[in-house]
């Protein structure tokens, strides 16, 4: 397959195979990186990882574009508000959480605040 | 034409950038003290993406000035939305909040890959013959990707509302009819298959594509709810847990629509964080996967939990007097806190009588089991709001050789994580499951509103052991009381 696509002299891999890849690695690396994550972060992983997920607002902006028709560029606005809800929500109730979390060097001075 | 190349350059190398920090932030997040930085970085992988897509689309000439004039309006109310909500929520409704995210994530997603069925429908093809570009098998993979994502956003979209309504304690049934039944979710499974190779492969009029898309999202919806529905509302850790992983593989699925492999990338490793934590909290519970799915325990309870809950015959009260006192000459104290201390927001006066017990000497701990309250860490985000220094935080296994040497231990509105019967008797529909033996300490205050069982609806023997004392009040008010005896002895 792959010496066919060579042969025919075309420059890039099929998308689907560079996809594939990079989905691979990617979850081999999630998986490693996530394990680490101690209990005590776990809602701010939760949280945080949601605000991740509004990466789908990358996508939500091409549905705007003048090549989509009314009816998606609708869809498409709806999806950027959505998304943005989940990007700017997710980081901002995230760093809220992680602001709180002290250490115990000085209990005193915690409880005064 | 140069100029665009280079900015695919430019946009591309920025994603990379952006993927890169995504993965070194989840690596700050590791360690509580980095965290913050770790998610400021995550932020401004974001921007990054942000930024690189909006160049290379009008490089491009794909955007015309209505799209920025859409696209900012979007932006602008959805930021300003997320923004109000993230400052508004109270940390004891964080399980709701994250549900509810999720789920417009979820319809994000569905909303984008959907987003190609009007274009499908304009130009008069199905949507293989839309995704078909220079290489074979594109087309192919371009259908069943956008299927996909509108599927599992859709999915994850009603199912995280259904969550969230769960939590929120606005519904507590497990059946509506035929929804919730397997026979429905697995018709509903066949028929989304069945729309998605019609929609997908086969239709390309216009009114085709369109009945098939429509369909297939509503299907879709239907599913999220009846696979939803049947998770018992003390396993919801598991459900957003997983709906969390969720809405990540719908921002996967979509990378394969858009051929972008940052949306790959992201949505992968939100997808594995959600996996990783489902994991954990089965484990927790000594529970498969498919037993929570299918609310097996549910059942169990509801067989014969109610009745056994009666008959608590040597239960010893105690009253918030006697608990100060106790405390009072108690050397080592560890508090148990569960998802009665949220109902309660007892949170600030358990840091309270906890400061108190550490000016006396007495050494503070407490023990978080991994399913206690109603998401992953839970626990730990009430106690830091109410300034417990995360230091003081143990995790089961690594407490539990403790309580032996404690002398008193406060249980406050936690059940089934301390009950014995996990580890003594076999027959439990709880045996195995890893508690936190608090018996083994010197005293036990059981800090709870009633003798009612946990969501596992099982009798609880540690209520009548020979050195625990039943408190019975709200966690709050029995914690106000005992600080005020405390600072009077």
């Amino acid at each position: 397959m792959i010496a066919a696509i060579v042969s025919e002299g075309s420059s890039s891999l099929p998308f689907l195979i560079v996809g594939v890849w990079v989905l691979l690695l990617s979850v081999f690396v999630g998986f490693i990186v996530i394990q680490k994550v101690p209990p005590t972060l776990h809602t701010p992983l939760m949280s945080g990882s949601n605000a991740i997920s509004g990466i789908t607002i990358v996508g939500s902006l091409y549905c705007v574009s003048v090549e989509y028709p009314t009816a998606s560029v609708v869809l498409g606005c709806i999806a950027i508000a959505m998304a943005m809800v989940n990007v700017v929500g997710g980081f901002a109730v995230t760093s809220r959480m992680l602001q709180m979390f002290k250490a115990k060097e000085s209990p005193k001075s915690g409880a005064s605040k | 034409m140069f100029g665009v190349i280079s900015i695919q350059y430019v946009a591309e190398f920025g994603y990379m950038a952006a993927s890169a920090l995504f993965v070194l932030g989840l690596i700050k997040l590791g360690k509580v003290k980095s965290a913050r930085q770790g998610m400021s970085w995550a932020a401004f992988g974001m921007a990054i993406s942000i930024a690189a897509t909006v160049a290379l689309l009008f490089a491009d000439d794909h955007w015309s000035t209505n799209s920025v004039i859409f696209a900012v309006a979007s932006a602008a109310a959805g930021s300003a939305l997320g923004y109000w909500m993230a400052v508004k929520v109270p940390m004891t409704s964080m399980p709701e909040f994250v549900a509810f995210f999720n789920g417009l994530g979820g319809l994000a997603s569905t909303f984008v890959a959907s987003a190609e069925i009007p274009r499908a429908a304009h130009l008069q093809l199905s949507l293989s013959d839309l995704g078909d570009k220079d290489h074979p098998g594109e087309g192919a993979m371009f259908a069943i990707a956008a299927a996909l994502a509108i599927v599992i956003g859709a999915v994850t979209f009603s199912g995280s509302m259904i969550a969230y309504a769960k939590l929120a304690g606005k519904v507590n049934k497990n059946r509506a009819g035929p929804l919730g039944s397997q026979a429905l979710n697995a018709l509903l499974v066949v028929a989304a298959i069945a729309l998605g190779v019609w929609g997908g492969f086969m239709a390309s009029d216009p009114m085709h594509v369109y009945i098939a898309g429509g369909a297939l999202i509503a299907v879709a919806l239907v599913l999220g709810v009846g696979l939803t529905m049947p998770i018992g509302g003390a396993d919801m850790p598991v459900a957003i847990a997983l709906l969390n992983s969720y809405s990540g593989i719908a921002a996967m699925t979509t990378g394969f629509v858009l051929q972008n492999n940052l949306l790959i990338v992201a949505g992968s490793l939100v997808g594995a964080s959600g996996i990783i934590l489902t994991q954990i909290m089965c484990k927790a519970m000594n529970r498969s996967l498919s037993n929570v799915l299918l609310g097996g325990l549910q059942d169990a309870g509801d067989g014969g939990g109610a009745k056994k809950d009666e008959g608590y015959t040597k239960v010893k009260t105690t009253s918030s007097d006697e608990l100060a006192q106790v405390l009072d000459s108690a050397t080592s104290v560890i508090f148990v806190p569960g998802y009665g201390l949220a109902v309660a927001q007892a949170q600030h006066k358990v840091r309270e009588l906890a400061t108190l017990l550490e000016k006396k000497g007495c050494q503070v701990r407490y023990a978080i089991h991994p399913v206690a309250g109603r998401m992953p860490g839970h626990m730990n985000i009430l106690l830091a709001e109410a300034d417990v220094p995360y230091e003081q935080l143990y995790e089961l296994d690594k407490i539990n050789d403790d309580f032996k040497n404690t002398d008193v231990v406060v249980v406050l509105g936690a059940n089934d994580v301390c009950n014995p019967a996990a580890t003594q008797d076999p027959k439990s529909p709880i045996a195995g499951m890893p508690v936190l033996e608090v018996w083994n300490a010197r005293t036990v205050v059981i800090v709870k509103r009633s003798l009612a069982s946990g969501y596992a609806g099982i009798r609880n023997e540690l209520f009548q052991m020979d050195n625990s004392l039943m408190l019975l009040a709200d966690a709050k008010k029995a914690l106000e009381d005992t600080i005020t005896e405390l600072k009077a002895l």
